[in-house]
């Protein structure tokens, strides 16, 4: 495109050279491409700030402002906070007092149970990973599958016989139940996933660390962890998105203090009698992908950095 | 691997060493037995936990002292797996050969009862076989847009560009999201009165108001679409972690030997991203068949969308039919292992091959 002609050059079509660089012709491409994308994520978050009635106004009101009587009233709404105090603490029944509804628990749990389920299992899983990629057992396929079998079937098959175990092990409703459920859960896709990055590894460095006079635990630590970086990163961006939005587990196995948020989430959508409260379910929506937003975005360079992976392959 | 390591010669079958997993085994199973025979529900419990517990302990001694660090380091996750996931299976594939309702104490075996009514009942078989082929339909659908649209926003992220690690995060925001509020704000997208999509195709064809779910296809296509735009992302990272890792030298070497673009992609990134777009494919797939929160907000199995997974959560509990469920739900494994090892056997061949 353009070969050598300053102009387009300047406005940033560069030519493409494999995965190399692009310039703001790019950039504004794959802007509208990702603005296009995140549309149905933006609506949510402009409902949060909306009344019930704005929220179900035809034609739809777009915008907080009219930017100084460019945009006809009917497309404008008055922005209000109201859903987000209403979150944590609202009149459940019309004309009462306003209550604790219990969802700053419900947040603190959230981030309790996810971010300790999943770096356990994380942890737990590339031991494995390395262990099948680097010591194959006897049958190490039939393990691998096996593992991958327990995520295939429906979760409410699942479901039964762990309430009735949790029942007996007074584990129903605890922190440690749920964690440890969550743990399992999540093991199967970070072992198969660090796998296939361990497995991507040149062993020629590992076995010139081993004539170095390197332990095994030195291997595993100092040269194999250090070149699945983003590996790790994405399995725990991965694990922690599944995890934080895991719905009928949280329903069925937690109690009144471990609750999740997509369980007073659902609550809040069914309670009520009245329909959907669309500013209020926003609002929580939106508060709750606060905090997994912005662990991605910061493991976003870990994520995509492939500087070491797979440089000496093979 | 280990050959260096000096052999332990291994214990006799009745020598009580803390490596005889063996007699660890015979003994665990045979105190488990007898405590869950005699004692309540709770204690048993604990009495196998420990058990399980102490054999795993013999296996991590024996793997230990024989340097089998492949034993070592997998039997962490395998413990896990086996009490929280692999336990459960097998109590709820041994409870569908009874016939047994979450609401009533009473059980009974019944053998292959709950399988053969599933399959050859007037009534079941007919549906069973209509929300199979549902299934399969949604199957295949969601995991080619998912696939499609993940591996073209992969490379669109493929290279640097300004802003990239901006317009980055937007993209990956939908799979963040909750599910149930997925569902609910995709119905009030899509509602005729006053959704998005309605009050869109009325400005455009001036007609009245736009009903997407009053048919199958409309139906269909609104469930597969939310879908699709959720777990695109997901596919699109896995590539994406493949894309970058490809090393530049080998792009450099390609460009001075004027290689096409296309054959720069076969033979250059393809190798690289081939096993993670395998394992993206993999999971989807797996995921795909288990698909019932979005049915259940969006259509409620209406207008042809029931799946098999939907199914089983209305028969196990909605209707306490606690066994058949069960049952439903091994035929259904029954047939994604069929089509994972079919899958898996090729992924392996053409890994062989080339």
């Amino acid at each position: 495109m353009a070969e050598g002609s300053s102009i387009w050059e300047r406005l940033g079509f560069r030519r493409a050279s494999g995965v190399g660089e692009a310039g703001w012709g790019h950039a504004v491409i794959a802007g509208l491409i990702s603005f296009v994308y995140f549309l149905p994520v933006l609506i949510i978050i402009i409902t949060s700030f909306k009344l019930q009635t704005e929220a179900l106004a035809v034609p739809p009101k777009f915008l907080p402002t009219s930017f100084f009587g460019l945009i006809p009233d009917a497309y404008v709404f008055t922005p209000t906070l109201e859903n987000y105090t209403s979150v944590f603490s609202r009149s459940m029944i019309t004309g009462a007092a306003a209550e604790n509804t219990g969802f700053d628990r419900y947040f603190f749990n959230s981030i309790v149970i996810a971010s300790v389920s999943v770096l356990l299992a994380l942890a737990i899983g590339t031991l494995a990973a390395y262990g099948f990629s680097r010591y194959p057992l006897k049958g190490n396929d039939t393990y691998l599958f096996v593992i991958l079998t327990t995520r295939m079937l429906p979760a409410i098959v699942v479901i039964i016989p762990v309430i009735l175990m949790f029942r007996a092990a007074g584990l129903s409703g605890s922190y440690v139940g749920i964690i440890l459920l969550y743990t399992a859960f999540n093991l199967p896709f970070t072992i198969w996933m660090m796998k296939s990055f361990f497995d991507e590894l040149s062993p020629d460095v590992e076995d010139a660390a081993r004539l170095d006079g390197s332990s095994e635990a030195a291997v595993f630590f100092k040269v194999c962890l250090p070149q699945v970086v983003a590996g790790l990163a994405a399995t725990f961006v991965f694990g922690l998105i599944l995890t934080w939005n895991e719905f009928l587990f949280a329903l069925l196995l937690t109690g009144v203090d471990t609750r999740t948020v997509p369980v007073g989430m659902n609550q809040a959508v069914a309670g009520g009698g009245i329909g959907v409260l669309w500013g209020l379910l926003a609002a929580i929506e939106t508060l709750f992908l606060i905090p997994v937003f912005l662990v991605t975005f910061f493991l976003q360079n870990h994520l995509l950095r492939g500087v070491t992976f797979g440089t000496v392959k093979r | 691997m280990n050959s260096i390591a000096a052999q332990r010669p291994i214990p006799a079958l009745m020598a009580p060493a803390p490596d005889n997993w063996k007699l660890a085994a015979i003994a665990g199973v045979a105190v488990s037995a007898v405590a869950i025979a005699a004692l309540p529900a709770a204690a048993s419990f604990w009495i196998t936990g420990a058990m399980v517990a102490m054999v795993a302990a013999s296996f991590v001694v024996n793997a230990y002292r024989r340097h089998y660090f492949g034993g070592l380091l997998v039997s962490p996750a395998i413990a896990v797996l086996f009490v929280m996931n692999i336990f459960p299976l097998l109590w709820s594939l041994g409870l569908s050969f009874f016939a047994y309702q979450s609401n009533q104490q009473t059980i009974r075996f019944i053998g292959l009862g709950n399988y053969q009514k599933l399959l050859t009942d007037n009534l079941k078989a007919p549906e069973l076989w209509a929300n199979l082929t549902n299934t399969a339909m949604f199957v295949v659908l969601t995991v080619i847009a998912q696939m499609v649209t993940g591996f073209l926003l992969a490379l669109l992220f493929a290279k640097q560009f300004p802003l990239r690690k901006y317009l980055l995060i937007l993209v990956l925001t939908p799979m963040m999201l909750s599910v149930v509020a997925v569902g609910v704000f995709f119905s009030y997208y899509y509602d005729p009165t006053f959704g998005i999509l309605s009050y869109v195709i009325k400005a455009m064809t001036g007609g009245e108001q736009f009903i997407l779910m009053s048919n199958k296809t409309g139906a269909v296509a609104g469930i597969v679409f939310a879908d699709a735009w959720m777990w695109s992302p997901f596919v699109m990272l896995l590539v994406l972690a493949g894309l970058v890792s490809v090393p530049k030298y080998l792009y450099e070497a390609a460009a001075i030997d004027r290689v096409s673009a296309w054959r720069k992609f076969l033979t250059i990134t393809f190798p690289y991203i081939r096993g993670l777009l395998m394992l993206a494919l993999l999971f989807r797939t797996i995921e795909a068949f288990k698909m019932a929160d979005l049915v259940i907000l969006l259509t409620k199995g209406g207008n042809g969308t029931m799946t098999i997974s939907y199914h089983v959560i209305r028969i196990a509990n909605e209707q306490n039919k606690t066994s058949e469920g069960a049952a439903l739900s091994y035929l259904l494994l029954f047939v994604v292992i069929v089509l994972t090892n079919l899958y898996l056997y090729l992924a392996n061949r053409r890994a062989k091959g080339s």
